[in-house]
């Protein structure tokens, strides 16, 4: 059931400066997100996707703009103070999956919790690691799992400190059509147990699909921001 | 407040970090030991010093007894009065005495002659200790009877054997013995000055104790109460230093001892050290790639919610821990290698010495190695703190490292400051500390431009037509992550390292080489009388040999300096100038190897005029005398104002009798003198049969053999250099370790290349030819560094220290640059096996 808004961008802009040239990846983009609803962000490639992502999850500064996060906000923080807030309310994926390749899969999982300095953390990262059906696997490498498999350690990682927003950046990029079908059901699946607000930053027309919002980016700017009829 | 808000806040979790630093490196532990390897070495080196430097000076400490053999020993460089005999006669419990000089010994069996240090002994001496000998008892009863104990290099070089007789002076002598260690002597003392011991009641007999000889008075004192030694010195303290004399106790050996091999020490130490920081250099490269790789593991981390501060601890742990494991292999590896050491420096140890463990110098060795480890690292570790979470959304956002980052300047600065106060604990002063380190600091930039360079010529001279095979390899040189930096600072500074104590060994020989070159006299006959100066002269005549100089040697004192800028000087200065004899000449002419400098040169003076002497221009600076100041001599108790008339240049490489003061001629002909005839034999039968035939003719007068000098000098210097190229191998060793560290370190990134290429249709052996000549390439160019900076640092010495011109020999710079080529291009292929051997698709699929 929405509630109130999670996440607030509010008139951001990203601009980079190379080589003496400004580039404005991002220009003046307003936006809200309800806790515990879906969104896409689609646009073609260099359109600013990741850029917002980053901006959205505290991963940058917005060059003007201000963006707020559960109330949070984001800009007037240090970057310490940024990473306790993602530590603390942000969940990850990522389209390359970004799992330690020194940790175990048990181990990739229980950091976010070990981070915050939770005690008896184990058995909750084995839960997850069973939902995500690899629970055997758990003392597996990295390198020692399929793309699938990895990425489906890195949903668990996701939502094992129970975060109030998922950021989901290209999630099935790197997997074939079946594999992307069942990490696709399993992240939706554990996001609507665990009532986080999920934002998918994806090319993949059929995912955007799924949510219940899709904004469209193009040149940096918002083009389109629709719920989604379909759903 | 948003600031208040608790979801801002996160405690660091110590234990978690170091949870995380040992579930991050136990999948890199064979990495991690790779980059720890280059200081092994280091550390070892400089623990083996430490661990040999500390059980010296224990054996020091508990032999120095026996390297003096007495409890106190007063030395004299003249008779003594019988004033002072009377004091010295009632001085120890049991006492002997001992005449020491240099002379000729003549073999009678084979007719050899040559220089050694004759010592005439009466008494029990040694009180501690022994003279070891062969047969034993030999240093038992050489005493009773007119026999000598012979040194056994001098008895192997004439083949002679206890029972030969030797003749010193006019005395036959029967040899009793082979001498093979004097109380506290050494292989390089023995080497440098033979002793041949005969009994003091025979040396008046040998008639070698005439006016002019150069003997030095020794007495040696045993007291049954050692305690009370430093009493009695102290009360008889004015009279020895009125006449002259010299003591030296047990303590003061232990001092002075200690002193000279603490020198040699530190010697060893600051070799260890540049190997252990070409050590340090490859573990600052390999961290730097190492954290490179984790960009990804870092940023993700961070986006997870890991601290800045918490990362760079997580890494900083994992380098502590390493840095002590290689500190703590280091430590044993030179407790081992201490073993070692005594075999490497046996002809500089004058004691027994009994190895144990050290534990200060494990210690030391420990803390040593953690603390450059982790200094180095810190440079690459610090960027850990800018490595933004966006890296984990998207590779190569923005630089990891910035070089404006002031906590790596004052890092650099903080290595600078530790490798100079080290420095300055090895040696006595901080200039000389300084200069080491801007020696280092220099050699390290300029190896730095020259792989800069290196890298931009590549890049723009290798013609776009040439082969691709000549391309790839080349082009590996600048690619991103390349080693060439860092190899060719550390293959470089191994290079220049043993190079330039090559070539150093090369200007010394030369130095002394030169001088017997051409027409310069290449034999010295010394201590002739008065009465002989004109036979011997005949002598060297009869021979065919010329003449080449002949000149009288007169000893005087300094009694006193009226000079303007001495009296400003401290009275120890003026107490040091007048100390001690001085050795001049008088003469009407300057010889070839003099040029006045200042004031003028007056060679002749008539009877009753004022007498002006000519100072060398080192000597006058060093009493603080100039032209005009007037200065009072002692000519055996004979006072003589003179004025100082000029100063001259001399040229001591000349092999000529060079001398710091020279009166006119007019003043010193009545003195007690001996004369200095210089010859030049070209032939060495003739120079073995003119000795002979001196020393049968004239026992009293010494030959000195430029041949033997030089022969002398060849062997000391091999002896210095072994102990050298000792300490050098563990900067070539390391310099290797850091080259397998760094070709290891790029494998994976070969790996990927190494596939692409093969995929596109590459063949082994091009792809072998690519890191070949690579490699080749790299080590060429290093090692042409190295040794253009051995070069350019010898001419500096060669030109300014030594005051020599500078020739290298090309043969063995050829041969180092060739091996050195080879042994970069093998290790770098036999690594790269894995490139070669793994199939593309097990790389392609991973």
């Amino acid at each position: 059931m929405p509630s109130e808004n999670i996440l607030h961008i509010e008139n951001v802009s990203k601009i980079y400066k190379s080589a003496g040239k400004e580039l404005t990846v991002l220009n003046n983009v307003n936006f809200s997100v309800e806790g515990g609803s879906t969104l896409a962000i689609t646009g073609p490639s260099g359109s600013g996707k990741t850029t917002l992502l980053g901006l959205c999850a505290g991963l940058d500064r917005s060059t003007t703009g201000s963006v707020k996060l559960n109330g949070i906000k984001l800009d007037e923080l240090t970057e310490d103070q940024r990473a306790a807030v993602r530590n603390r309310y942000i969940g990850f994926i990522f389209q390359n999956f970004q799992l330690m390749p020194t940790l175990t899969a048990l181990e990739n999982v229980m950091v976010p919790m070990e981070l915050r300095g939770e005690k008896d953390i184990r058995t909750h990262a084995m839960d997850l690691l069973d939902k995500v059906g690899l629970a055997e696997r758990s003392h597996h490498y990295p390198v020692q799992l399929s793309g699938g498999e990895q990425q489906r350690v890195s949903l668990a990682r996701a939502f094992s400190n129970k975060p109030a927003i998922l950021f989901a950046d290209e999630p099935t990029g790197n997997l074939d059509a079946e594999t992307s079908e069942k990490i696709e059901k399993l992240m939706f699946e554990l996001n609507r147990d665990a009532g986080t607000t999920l934002i998918i930053v994806t090319h993949d027309l059929e995912l955007a699909m799924r949510t219940n919002r899709i904004i469209k980016i193009k040149g940096g700017v918002i083009i389109s921001d629709n719920p989604n009829a379909t759903r | 407040m948003q600031q208040d808000n608790p979801a801002l806040k996160r405690s660091v979790n110590i234990s978690w970090l170091f949870k995380m630093a040992w579930r991050d490196a136990r999948r890199n532990k064979s990495r991690l030991f790779l980059f720890v390897s280059s200081i092994i070495l280091g550390i070892a080196a400089l623990v083996a010093v430490y661990s040999f430097r500390d059980n010296m000076q224990r054996d020091i400490d508990n032999q120095a007894k026996m390297l003096t053999g007495a409890d106190l020993t007063i030395q004299a460089r003249k008779p003594v009065s019988a004033k002072t005999q009377a004091v010295l006669d009632t001085l120890g419990n049991e006492k002997a005495s001992e005449r020491s000089f240099a002379s000729m010994i003549y073999f009678l069996k084979n007719q050899g002659s040559r220089l050694v240090q004759v010592r005439a002994l009466e008494g029990n001496y040694p009180f501690y200790g022994t003279i070891e000998t062969t047969p034993a008892n030999a240093a038992r009863t050489f005493q009773q009877e007119r026999r000598a104990l012979v040194d056994k290099t001098v008895m192997l070089q004439f083949n002679a054997k206890p029972g030969d007789s030797i003749k010193i002076g006019s005395l036959n002598f029967l040899i009793a013995g082979i001498l093979d260690k004097a109380p506290g002597q050494t292989g390089i003392s023995a080497t440098v000055a033979p002793v041949v011991y005969i009994p003091l009641k025979y040396l008046e007999q040998t008639g070698l104790t005439k006016i002019g000889s150069r003997i030095q008075y020794k007495y040696y004192y045993r007291y049954n109460k050692p305690s009370a030694v430093a009493t009695q010195v102290k009360k008889i303290q004015p009279l020895l230093d009125k006449e002259g004399l010299d003591t030296e106790t047990v303590e003061s050996k232990k001092e002075s001892t200690g002193k000279s091999f603490r020198d040699v020490s530190r010697f060893l130490e600051l070799s260890g050290f540049i190997a252990l920081l070409l050590g340090c250099i490859g573990v600052g490269s390999a961290i730097h790639v190492y954290i490179g790789e984790k960009l990804n593991s870092i940023a993700t981390l961070r986006c997870l919610g890991l601290k800045a501060w918490e990362a760079f601890l997580i890494y900083l742990i994992q380098i502590v821990f390493i840095g002590f494991i290689g500190a703590v292999l280091g430590a044993a590896l030179g407790t081992i290698i201490q073993f070692a050491l005594p075999m490497v420096l046996k002809d500089f140890i004058p004691v027994e010495l009994t190895l144990q463990i050290s534990w200060l110098a494990i210690g030391q060795g420990v803390l040593l190695g953690l603390i450059i480890s982790v200094l180095f690292a810190l440079p690459s570790l610090l960027s850990v703190r800018t490595i933004s979470p966006l890296n984990a959304i998207r590779h190569s956002f923005e630089k990891s490292t910035d070089p404006r980052d002031p906590l790596k300047w004052f890092v650099y600065l903080l290595i600078l400051l530790f490798v100079l106060a080290f420095t300055r604990f090895q040696m006595s002063s901080w200039m000389q500390a300084a200069v080491f380190t801007a020696s280092i600091l220099i050699a390290f930039l300029l190896l730095f431009g020259l792989s800069r360079l290196l890298m931009w010529a590549v890049k723009r001279v290798i013609p776009s037509s040439s082969s691709y095979l000549w391309r790839q390899g080349f082009a590996n040189l600048y690619r991103p992550n390349n080693q060439t930096l860092m190899l060719t600072v550390s293959i470089g500074l191994s290079a220049a390292f043993i190079c330039t104590l090559f070539f150093v060994q090369g200007i010394l020989i030369k130095r002394v080489t030169i001088s017997a070159e051409g027409n310069q006299a290449n034999m010295i006959l010394f201590d002739i009388q008065n009465e002989q100066k004109e036979a011997v002269a005949k002598l060297t005549r009869d021979y065919k040999l010329p003449v080449m100089n002949q000149v009288p040697v007169v000893t005087v004192r300094i009694e006193k300096i009226y000079a303007k800028k001495a009296l400003k000087d401290t009275a120890k200065d003026s107490k040091r100038a007048t100390q001690g004899e001085l050795r001049v000449t008088f003469q009407d002419t300057l010889t070839s190897a003099e040029k006045v400098t200042e004031g003028v040169w007056k060679g002749k003076i008539k009877p009753g005029a004022q007498v002006y002497v000519s100072l060398e221009e080192g000597y006058a600076k060093h009493i603080h005398a100039g032209v005009g100041d007037s200065i009072v001599f002692n000519v055996q108790g004979l006072l003589i104002p003179t004025v100082v008339g000029s100063l001259r240049e001399v040229n001591w490489a000349r092999m000529q009798t060079n001398f710091r003061v020279v009166f006119p001629t007019g003043v010193l002909e009545d003195a007690p003198q001996f004369h200095v005839l210089m010859t030049r034999i070209t032939s060495n039968d003739v120079s073995a049969n003119f000795q002979s035939a001196v020393v049968k003719e004239f026992p009293n007068v010494s030959v000195i053999d430029l041949g033997l000098i030089l022969k002398t000098l060849d062997e000391l210097l091999s002896k210095i250099s072994f102990v050298i190229q000792f300490m050098a191998a563990f900067s070539m060793a390391t310099g290797w370790i850091v080259l397998v560290s760094a070709v290891l370190t790029s494998r994976g990134q070969r790996l990927r290349e190494s596939v692409l290429l093969r995929t596109l249709g590459a063949s082994r052996k091009q792809i072998l030819v690519i890191t070949a000549i690579e490699y080749l390439f790299l080590g060429a160019f290093s090692a042409g560094a190295g040794i253009i900076l051995a070069l350019g640092g010898s001419w500096l010495l060669a030109v300014f220290s030594f005051d020599t011109s500078f020739t290298p020999s090309l043969l063995p710079i050829l041969l180092l640059f060739t091996l050195i080529c080879f042994l970069v291009v093998l290790t770098g292929v036999l690594n790269s096996r894995k490139v070669l051997n793994t199939p593309p698709l097990a790389v392609l699929n991973s």
